[in-house]
């Protein structure tokens, strides 16, 4: 891979951030790195604060306690000024798609696009197709979300979260709700984009397949203790992980 | 970014590709390369040297997708092996799914004469779904008199503290306002005859037989009308109205007529409350402004009303009650999937409120008064 020589940087850092509704603690003392050109998986079981966790790394929910930081910047304590150049450098794709409603896919990929590059219309057009096809969704630019299927909006989202070649992607449950070929389609994009653009990549899910598939660091959330009870290579922790719930996770309770 | 072609003795066409290229430098154009690949004799192949290349992002991998699609239409052989292994890959991933031809839309405007068609064809449907879902909505109300509508109480006694106890402060402000300006507009063409007293019947008369009501319905269409569109047109769209006709139960009489009894119960009540702080608003100027005594008020207000003028506002009331509940209904339950088909439904929810309220409150004056009350 182009970027190895560059793997060992920390691109976001999370120091014992602690999250919260209120006075409601979901996760404690999480405590974690996602180096430059790492798929990092965030897992655990349903209701642990998955998604949560990801709300807090996109910058959407401010921590009640911790730091997190993208190349050694703590992104809280930045103005708000700083905290959109920094955003503006992630792709997210929602659980949903979460494509706007009222625009067309081609509209949805380009805002972006127009918004922070100069890029003339003609150009912008080409580049949503070439994004839209990348997706597997060529020839459907015209289409509202509303005319196509929930596979196919997840797509379209992940195509917008392309749009700016990002230097962070987050994907909130790429797989959920894909049929198993698109599912590995998506896997498979997320390895080339790793490789060929060296996007570093989050991903929140609990898709077996995937995490064994595409994952090369992990961070595993309890729902009980509320915190993390393992971190690294999700392989490597199928295979000497003493814990008995993450082994009962990896293996489908098998074990 | 650099460009630069060359042809080969044995007319392979070379494209050499380098420097950095990113996005943020715009797209370069593709034209000159097609030009000279187009010119005859058409090349046997056309290949990549990207030896000079350093960093690059989809801006080369459209400028590439293009080169190669345009390449393709003119039957011309290009191997992608000079590329990087990455590049290479993203553009088989990117024609790894054929393009969907039929998909594509067809902008054409209709022809006038056929839009007008269309749109009389989509105002009679519109009407006669208006017509099927008042019809389905007496139908549901039929089931609730026999005791057998499904809906949950709670659901009722939520919506009548929503539609009622909550609307009371804004319902005394335009109601006193209102009372207060019909008094006011009165009293400086009664004073010219000396008839300020009269004041009070203008006031009395004016707010129980007409203002209490249209002013009460106008400010629910908007509060509530709205509320209940935007309401029912979101759970159009999380699929909750389908969840809840597969099991069975009609959206109608879960949620429809809970609307319903709850406007139609509450609205005569806040008319009702209206028409006695309108009364205490032209009271005010009364008292204030034109020197009358309280007690001189009260006593031609007292005089000039009979319970059959409140019974006719009240009626009004109960009617405009249906309008706004059904028409914030039925736009709610036509809603689109998406975003700004809610804002739709909202908006056109209290534009047919306000238009059916004005419309039956016309009618209904003409009918009192050919009544004789």
């Amino acid at each position: 891979m182009e970027n190895s020589a560059n793997q060992t940087t920390a691109r976001i850092e999370v120091r014992d951030l602690t999250m919260a509704y209120g006075s409601f603690v979901i996760q404690r003392d999480l405590t974690f790195t996602v180096k430059k050109g790492d798929i990092f998986i965030i897992m655990g079981g349903s209701g642990c604060g998955k998604s949560t966790l990801l709300r807090h790394l996109v910058g959407l929910k401010e921590p009640a306690k911790g730091k997190v930081f993208y190349d050694n910047v703590s992104f809280w304590d930045l103005e708000p000024a700083g905290k959109d150049a920094v955003m503006r450098r992630f792709g997210v794709l929602f659980q949903g798609g979460a494509l706007w409603s009222s625009m067309t896919l081609a509209e949805n990929v380009a805002l972006p696009l127009a918004e922070y590059t100069d890029l003339n219309p003609g150009d912008i057009r080409e580049l949503v197709s070439v994004k839209l096809a990348l997706v597997g969704l060529a020839g459907f630019e015209e289409f509202y979300p509303s005319e196509i299927s929930g596979g196919m909006c997840k797509r379209a989202g992940l195509a917008r979260a392309m749009a700016l070649d990002p230097d962070i992607l987050f994907f909130d449950e790429p797989s959920a709700g894909l049929d198993p070929i698109s599912a590995r389609r998506l896997d498979e994009l997320i390895l080339e984009l790793r490789d060929s653009l060296g996007t570093t990549v989050v991903v929140v899910t609990h898709e077996l397949a995937s995490i064994f598939a595409i994952g090369n660091n992990s961070v595993f959330l309890d729902a009980e203790t509320r915190t993390m009870t393992a971190v690294g290579d999700p392989n490597k922790l199928l295979a000497e992980s003493t814990d008995p719930k993450i082994r009962s996770f990896l293996t489908r309770g098998e074990q | 970014m650099n460009i630069s072609s060359s042809r080969d003795q044995d007319n392979t066409f070379v494209v050499r590709l380098g420097g950095d290229w990113n996005i943020a430098h715009g797209l370069p154009s593709t034209e000159d390369i097609q030009k000279q690949i187009a010119s005859t004799p058409h090349p046997e192949r056309v290949v990549f040297d990207t030896r000079e290349l350093g960093g690059w992002d989809s801006s080369l991998l459209t400028f590439l997708s293009k080169l190669i699609k345009f390449c393709r239409e003119k039957s011309i052989p290009v191997s992608n092996q000079g590329l990087p292994g990455g590049l290479a890959r993203l553009i088989d991933l990117s024609a790894a799914v054929p393009e969907k031809k039929d998909a594509r839309k067809e902008s054409k405007r209709p022809p006038f004469l056929s839009r007008v068609g269309e749109a009389t064809l989509e105002a009679g449907k519109s009407a006669g779904e208006m017509v099927a879902f008042i019809g389905e909505a007496f139908l549901a109300l039929g089931k609730l008199l026999r005791g057998k509508a499904r809906f949950r109480r709670s659901d009722l006694f939520l919506l009548i503290q929503e539609c009622g106890a909550q609307a009371l402060p804004i319902v005394s402000l335009v109601s006193v306002l209102v009372g207060l300006i019909l008094a006011f507009v009165g009293a400086v063409q009664l004073r010219l005859f000396g008839a300020q007293i009269y004041v009070a019947d203008l006031v009395g008369i004016g707010m129980a037989r007409e203002m209490g009501a249209m002013m009460t319905a106008i400010v629910m269409a908007g509060r509530t009308g709205a509320a209940f569109a935007a309401q029912l047109g979101t759970m159009q769209v999380n699929e909750e109205i389908d969840a809840l006709k597969t099991l069975g139960i009609s959206p109608m009489e879960f949620l429809v007529l809970p609307r319903l009894l709850a406007l139609v119960l509450m609205l005569p009540l806040l008319c009702l409350y209206a028409d006695l702080m309108g009364i205490l608003g032209g009271g005010l100027i009364g008292v204030g402004m034109l020197n009358l005594s309280v007690a001189q008020y009260y006593h031609e207000t007292v005089a000039a009303l009979n319970l059959t003028q409140f019974l006719l506002g009240l009626i009004k009331a109960g009617v405009f009650g249906v309008l706004v509940a059904l028409s914030g209904c039925l736009r709610g339950m036509q809603c689109g999937r998406s975003a700004s088909a809610v804002g739709e439904a909202a908006t056109s929810s209290v534009v047919t409120a306000i238009v059916s309220i004005i419309v039956s409150d016309a009618l209904l004056t003409v009918i009192y008064d050919r009544m004789g009350v």
